[in-house]
C-alpha cells in the first residue's frame, strides 16, 4: 500500500505537476496584455519598477527556474493583482469554502443520483424509468448559470425562504449546492441505473431472490455494492471539478471560494495566481483520483493486487 | 479475398435499430432534433428579419403578431436570433465533437493497438492532460487567438478528446487480442489497414454513443464561455448568448429566457435520450428486461 | 421510498428560515450599521498603492487627508488640517493640523507623518501608479524618477509637529481639490516601518490586526471576497459628529446579484444597477433610484496616424452622423448626457459650448468635401472595444448609424480587457472606445490628456497650438484667464476631433431612503462623516 502511494507520488504526481507548470508558465507569458496595463497610463518608470519588483525583467528561462525552485517550498509568490497577499494565502483562505460547497453538492448529487438511478432501474422502460431519468437530467440540460438564478428567483425572491446571496448562515449553502450538484445527478443516476441493470441479472441476485429476500434488501445490500463501482470511478474527476469549477455559482451567489480566482486570475494576467491555481488544481485532481483508486480496489477484491 | 467483418455486424446493427425504435424517449428525441435542425437550416426562408438589425426605439417587446417570440432589448427579433443561433450552436457542437472524435479515436487506437511503452506514454499524457484545468486553458487560448469560431471549436474539442481516447483505447485493447485480428495479422495485412478495416468499424458503436453524449456537453460549454464573454462574438447569436441575455433580463422580459432556454433544454434532452437509446440498443450487455 | 424522501426533506426544512426576521437593512438602521455593496474585492487598503474606486470607498473611512470635500459642492472642509493659507503667489501652502488629531492607537497626528507619507508615495521602489498626483510639489517628480535622491530637496517641510508647509513647483489652481485624493493621505510611520521599509511594496501593514489610521473608522475584519468591516474610531478628532457606528463593505461582483441583495434588504447602497432594471425602478421605486452626474466622458479614440482617419473632414463627418440623443435615451438609458464637447458641463464652473450635434446632411456634405464618393468610397475600418455588453450595444448602434447616414462599413472588434489595453497602448487600432473619469474637479484633468506625448494620448495626435494653450493655462492663476485658455484649447480639440465624445457619465445606483446626508456630487465622494441612518 505504501509502495502504491509512493509510486503514485514520485512516478506520476511530480512529473505531471512539472509538465503542467511548465506548459502554463510559457503559455500565459504568450498571451497579449500584461498584468500591469491599466486604463490610465502608467509612467515608464513605474512600470519598470513593477516589473523589477516582480522579477519580470529577468530573462524568461531565469524566471522559469526561479519559479520552479520556489514552488518546491510551496511559495508561489505574491499575487500581482493583490500586492499584499501571497498566492498560497489566497488559495488557503478560499479553498475551504469551495471544498465545503463541493462536498454538499457531491452529497446532493450522490443522494439524488443514486436514488433516481435505483427508482429507474427497478422497472426499466416504464413510465417510472422515463420520468425519473428525465428529471435527473435537468442538470445537464439547464446550464448552471440559468439554474442558479432561477432557483434564486423562485425560492429566495418569490418565496422568501433563502438569502439571495452570501455564505453565512447554514441555509445559504442549500441553493448553491443544489445548482452545482444537479449537473452530476444526471451522470450518477445514469451510471447507477446502468450498472444496477447489469448487476440485477447476475446469478447471485437470482439466488438472493430465490432465498426469499425482499426486493429492497436485495437492492440495498447486494446489488448496490457492485453497482457502486462505476459511480466511484466517476467521482474522482467529478469531485475535483466540483471543488474548483464552481466559478459560475460563486459569482451568482457571491461565495468567497477558489473557483472565482481561476477565471479572474486569467483575465487579470495575474501570472503567479494562475500558476498557483493551476498547480493546485492538478494536485487536487491527482489526489482525488488516488483516493478513488484505493477505494475501488478495496471494494473490488479482484483489483486489490494493484494496490501492492 | 475481402473480409466480411462488416457483415458480421450487420444483424447487430439491424437488431440495434429495432431496439432503438422501441425506445419512445429516444425516438421522440430524434424527431425533435431533426425538426430543430431543419428549422435552423431553413432559417432564411422562415423569417424576413435579420438577426442583427436593431430597433432601438421599440426595445424589448413581448411575443405578438409581428414577432413570434418577441424582441430583445435592442429590438431584434428573437425568433430569428434563435434560428440563427441554433445554426451556430449546432455547428459548434458538431465540429467540436468531430475534432474530439478524430483526435480521440486516433490517439486511443494507436495506444490500444501498440500497447506496451507506447501505450504507457500516451496514456500518461492523457492523465496529465486530465489534471489540467480546462477553464484557464480555454480562456488563455481564446484571449490569445483573438476569438475566431474555428479556434473555439478546436479549443473545446481539444478538451473532450481525452475521455474518447480512453474509451477507444480500452475497446481497441479488448479487440486486439481476439482471434480474427490474429488471423488478419497472420495473413500479412499491414497494421494501419487492420485498424482501419477491422478495428474501427467494430468500435463505431461506443464511439457514436459517446459522441452523441458529447455534443450536449459541448453546447453547454459554449454557453459557459458566452457567460464569460469569450464565446461566439456578437452580433452573431448562439443559444449560449441568448440564454445569458435572457437570464439577465429574466424578471423584466421572461420570454427572452423562456424560448431559447426551452429550445436548448429540449435539444439537450433529445441528444441525451438519443445517446442513451443508442447505447441501450447497440450494447448487447445492457438493458436486459 | 416515501420514508426516505421525508428523511431528506427534514434537515432541509430545518435549515430554511421560518418566520419573519428583520433584514440587515432594518437592523442597520436601528444600530447605525451601513451595508455597502462595494462591487469588488479591493486590491489592497494601502492608499499609496491602490488605484480603484472600490478601494477608495473603504480607504476614505480609515484615513483622512488634509482636507475633505463638502458633500454638496465639493469645496474643501477641514480634515486632518484645521486651517490653511496660501502665499501671494499661491506657491506656498501652510497647513495647520488639528490639535487633537489622533491615530487609532492614540498617537498624535504629526506633520512629520505627512512628510513621511509623501516621501513614501514618491519613493521609486514603491512603484505607486498615482505618484504623479504629487508632481505639483517642487522637485517631487525628480525625486520620484530618481533624478535626485535627497528628499529634503522636495518642497515639503514640517517646521513643527502641527505645521506642514508645501511648496509647489508652479501655481496649481485646483490644488485643494487635488489633495482630497487618496494618494495624498497620510499613513502611520511606525506601523509601516514595523512591517517593512518605507518603500516596501505589499507588506502586511494593511491587515486588520495591524492597520492604524487617522480616519473616522478602524479596520475590524477583512475576510477576502466576503466582507470588510470598519468600526467607529473613538480616537478620531471629530468622533462626536460621526453618527454611523459601523460600515460593512460587501464585494459583490455580479451586479444582478447585488440588485437582488438590495431588493431583499441586505444592502443600503449598491455600486451600480443593470440597465434593464432602470425602467422598473423609475416606475415603481423612484425614491431608491439614483442617477447622479459623474465627472467623466465616454468617447471614441481615433488613431489619426492611419488612413483614412487622418482626414479631419472625415472625422467630423463621423461625429455628425452620431445621434447621441437616441443613444442615451434608448441604448444606455441611464440618464447619461449627450456630449456636446469633451469636458463635462460645469466642471468646477467651466462649461464649453455644445458644438457637437447630430446633422446627417452636413455629415454627408463633409464626406463629399473630403473626397469620398461612390467612385472613391471610404475603406472599411475597425471599431475596437473591450468585452462588455454595454460597449457592444453602443458600438453596434453607432455602426448602424454610420452605415445608414454615411454608407460607411465598420467592423466591430471586441477584445478582452487586457488585450484591448495593449492594443490601444500600441496604437494597434483604428477607432477604439475609451472612458475617462476624472480624479479631481478641474477641466485640466480632461484637457491635458491630449497634450503631445501624454501617456494617455493614444491617438497619435499632436498639435502645438493646443500644447501651448494648455501650458499657458497651467501658468495662469486667474481663473477667468485660465478658463479662457482652456476654451481656446477645447475649440482646437473640437475642430480637429482626434476623439469623438459620445456622452458624459452618470452614476446609476440604488440607495435606501434611510441613508441621510448622501448628496449627489460629480466626483461621487461621500464622506461618511456626514452620513446617518434613520
Amino acid at each position: 500500500m505504501i509502495r502504491f502511494i509512493a509510486r503514485r507520488i514520485f512516478l506520476e504526481t511530480i512529473p505531471a505537476l512539472l509538465v503542467i507548470a511548465t506548459i502554463t508558465f510559457f503559455l500565459i507569458r504568450l498571451a497579449p496584455g500584461g498584468p500591469f496595463s491599466t486604463e490610465k497610463s502608467i509612467s515608464v518608470e513605474v512600470l519598470n519598477q513593477l516589473n523589477s519588483h516582480y522579477g519580470l525583467d529577468k530573462p524568461l528561462l531565469t524566471q522559469y527556474f526561479l519559479y520552479l525552485s520556489k514552488m518546491l517550498t510551496i511559495d508561489f509568490g505574491p499575487s500581482f493583482k493583490y500586492p499584499g497577499r501571497t498566492v498560497t494565502e489566497l488559495i488557503a483562505e478560499s479553498f475551504p469554502v469551495s471544498l465545503e460547497l463541493g462536498l454538499y453538492a457531491l452529497i446532493i448529487a450522490l443522494v439524488l443520483g443514486i436514488l433516481s438511478g435505483m427508482i429507474a432501474a427497478s422497472k426499466p422502460s416504464s413510465i417510472r424509468d422515463y420520468l425519473t431519468m428525465s428529471v435527473s437530467m435537468t442538470g445537464i440540460c439547464i446550464p448552471s448559470f440559468v439554474l442558479g438564478p432561477l432557483l434564486v428567483l423562485i425560492f429566495s425572491l418569490k418565496l422568501g425562504l433563502f438569502n439571495v446571496s452570501g455564505w453565512n448562515t447554514a441555509s445559504d449553502r442549500i441553493l448553491p449546492a443544489l445548482s452545482l450538484g444537479m449537473v452530476y445527478v444526471a451522470y450518477i443516476s445514469r451510471l447507477t441505473r446502468g450498472s444496477l441493470l447489469e448487476t440485477m441479472v447476475q446469478d447471485y441476485i437470482r439466488t438472493a431472490r430465490a432465498k426469499g429476500l425482499s426486493e429492497k434488501i436485495i437492492i440495498f445490500r447486494h446489488a448496490l455494492r457492485g453497482a457502486i463501482l462505476p459511480v466511484l470511478s466517476f467521482l474522482g474527476p467529478a469531485a475535483a471539478g466540483l471543488i474548483t469549477g464552481s466559478f459560475v455559482i460563486e459569482t451568482i451567489f457571491s461565495i468567497p471560494g477558489l473557483g472565482r480566482f481561476f477565471v479572474t486570475a486569467a483575465f487579470n494576467r495575474d501570472y503567479t495566481m494562475i500558476m498557483g491555481t493551476v498547480v493546485f488544481y492538478a494536485l487536487i485532481m491527482i489526489f482525488f483520483n488516488t483516493i478513488v483508486d484505493i477505494l475501488i480496489a478495496f471494494l473490488n477484491p479482484r483489483l486489490r493486487s494493484t494496490l501492492k | 479475398m475481402k473480409t466480411k467483418s462488416i457483415n458480421a455486424g450487420n444483424s447487430l446493427w439491424r437488431e440495434g435499430m429495432q431496439r432503438f425504435l422501441h425506445n419512445r424517449l429516444a425516438v421522440s428525441g430524434l424527431v425533435f432534433l431533426l425538426f430543430m435542425i431543419t428549422l435552423c437550416i431553413a432559417a432564411p426562408l422562415l423569417t424576413s428579419y435579420s438577426y442583427e438589425s436593431q430597433k432601438l426605439s421599440s426595445g424589448a417587446t413581448s411575443p405578438g403578431a409581428s414577432h413570434l417570440m418577441g424582441t430583445d432589448v435592442l429590438g431584434r427579433d428573437l425568433f430569428t436570433r434563435v434560428l440563427y443561433g441554433g445554426r451556430v450552436s449546432f455547428s459548434v457542437g458538431l465540429c467540436a465533437t468531430l475534432v474530439s472524435v478524430v483526435i480521440g479515436v486516433c490517439w486511443g487506437s494507436v495506444a490500444g493497438w501498440c500497447g506496451g511503452k507506447v501505450d504507457s506514454v500516451m496514456m500518461r499524457i492523457v492523465d496529465i492532460a486530465y489534471a489540467f484545468p480546462f477553464t484557464i486553458f480555454v480562456i488563455i487560448l481564446m484571449v490569445f487567438f483573438q476569438r475566431s469560431l474555428l479556434l473555439l471549436f478546436m479549443a473545446i474539442g481539444a478538451v473532450e478528446w481525452l475521455t474518447m481516447a480512453r474509451i477507444v483505447r480500452s475497446q481497441v485493447m479488448a479487440l486486439r487480442h481476439q482471434e480474427f485480428i490474429d488471423a488478419a495479422i497472420g495473413l500479412g495485412l499491414s497494421h494501419p489497414k487492420i485498424i482501419l478495416r477491422h478495428i474501427l468499424p467494430n468500435i463505431t458503436g461506443p464511439v457514436i454513443v459517446y459522441a452523441t453524449l458529447t455534443i450536449p456537453a459541448i453546447m453547454l460549454l459554449e454557453a459557459f464561455l458566452s457567460f464569460l464573454g469569450l464565446g461566439v462574438q456578437p452580433p452573431a447569436s448562439s443559444w449560449g448568448i441568448l440564454i445569458r441575455e435572457g437570464t439577465e433580463a429574466m424578471e423584466e422580459y421572461p420570454w427572452l429566457l423562456l424560448f431559447p432556454g426551452a429550445i436548448l433544454s429540449l435539444t439537450l434532452f433529445s441528444l441525451n435520450f438519443i445517446g442513451d437509446g443508442l447505447r441501450d440498443a447497440l450494447d448487447p450487455k445492457s438493458s436486459r428486461e | 421510498m416515501k420514508k426516505l424522501g421525508l428523511l431528506i426533506l427534514l434537515p432541509v426544512i430545518c435549515f430554511i428560515q421560518c418566520g419573519s426576521k428583520s433584514t440587515p437593512v432594518e437592523n442597520g438602521i436601528k444600530k447605525g450599521i451601513l451595508h455597502y455593496g462595494n462591487q469588488t474585492e479591493p486590491q489592497d487598503l494601502d492608499p499609496h498603492i491602490v488605484t480603484g474606486v472600490p478601494e477608495f470607498h473603504i480607504i476614505q473611512s480609515l484615513l483622512e487627508g488634509l482636507v475633505i470635500p463638502d458633500p454638496v459642492n465639493l469645496q474643501p472642509l477641514p480634515g486632518a488640517a484645521s486651517s490653511w493659507e496660501a502665499s501671494e503667489d499661491n506657491l506656498n501652502w501652510t497647513f495647520h493640523l488639528q490639535s487633537n488629531g489622533r491615530w487609532s492607537n492614540g498617537d498624535p497626528v504629526k506633520a512629520s507623518d505627512f512628510l513621511f507619507s509623501f516621501k513614501r508615495i514618491l519613493s521609486p521602489a514603491l512603484a505607486a501608479e498615482y505618484a504623479y498626483m504629487l508632481y505639483c510639489i517642487e522637485n517631487a517628480e525628480d525625486y520620484h524618477k530618481a533624478k535626485i535622491d535627497d528628499f529634503s530637496k522636495v518642497g515639503v517641510k514640517a517646521p513643527d509637529d502641527s505645521t506642514l508647509i508645501i511648496k509647489l513647483g508652479k501655481p496649481t489652481p485646483y490644488f485643494l481639490s487635488l489633495i482630497m485624493h487618496h494618494s495624498w493621505f497620510p499613513v502611520h510611520p511606525p506601523t509601516i516601518l514595523k512591517h517593512g521599509n518605507i518603500d516596501t511594496r505589499g507588506t502586511k501593514w494593511t491587515r486588520a490586526e495591524n492597520f492604524v489610521g487617522n480616519g473616522q473608522f478602524t479596520l475590524a475584519t477583512w475576510q477576502i471576497n466576503r466582507i470588510i468591516t470598519v468600526r467607529k474610531n473613538e480616537q478620531y478628532w471629530d468622533a462626536a459628529n460621526v453618527s454611523l457606528k459601523e460600515i460593512n463593505f460587501y464585494p459583490i461582483d455580479n451586479n444582478l446579484t447585488e440588485e437582488r441583495a438590495f431588493r431583499t434588504g441586505q444592502l443600503h447602497i449598491t455600486s451600480g444597477l443593470p440597465s434593464q432594471k432602470i425602467d422598473w425602478y423609475k416606475t415603481n421605486k423612484p425614491d431608491e433610484l439614483r442617477i447622479d452626474p459623474y465627472l467623466g466622458t465616454y468617447y471614441y479614440l481615433i488613431n489619426v496616424t492611419r488612413k483614412p482617419l487622418d482626414n479631419k473632414k472625415l472625422r467630423k463627418a463621423l461625429s455628425l452622423a452620431i445621434n447621441r440623443d437616441e443613444l442615451t435615451e434608448h441604448v444606455t438609458k441611464g440618464g447619461q448626457i449627450p456630449a456636446g464637447c469633451f469636458t463635462p458641463y460645469n466642471t468646477a464652473g467651466y462649461s464649453f459650448d455644445t458644438v457637437l450635434r447630430f446633422d446627417p446632411a452636413e455629415a454627408k456634405r463633409l464626406l463629399a468635401e473630403a473626397g469620398f464618393n461612390d467612385k472613391n468610397p471610404v475603406p472599411t475600418f475597425s471599431l475596437l472595444y473591450n468585452t462588455l455588453e454595454s460597449h457592444h450595444t453602443i458600438a453596434q448602434a453607432i455602426q448602424q448609424m454610420w452605415k445608414e447616414h454615411l454608407g460607411i462599413e465598420v467592423t466591430l472588434i471586441n477584445q478582452e480587457w487586457k488585450v484591448y489595453l495593449a492594443s490601444t497602448n500600441s496604437k494597434d487600432y483604428d477607432i477604439a472606445r475609451m472612458g475617462w473619469i476624472s480624479d479631481y474637479n478641474d477641466p485640466n484633468s480632461f484637457l491635458d490628456l491630449w497634450v503631445t506625448g501624454s501617456g494617455n494620448n493614444r491617438t497619435g495626435w499632436s498639435n502645438l497650438t493646443y500644447d501651448s494653450l494648455i501650458d499657458a493655462a497651467s501658468r495662469a492663476s486667474d481663473q477667468s484667464i485660465r478658463y479662457g485658455h482652456f476654451k481656446e484649447a477645447e475649440s482646437v480639440l473640437m475642430d480637429e476631433l482626434p476623439i469623438i465624445p459620445i456622452y458624459f457619465y452618470t452614476n446609476v445606483y440604488l440607495l435606501h431612503p434611510s441613508v441621510k446626508g448622501w448628496h449627489p456630487n460629480i466626483l461621487n465622494i461621500h464622506n461618511y462623516k456626514f452620513i446617518s441612518l434613520e
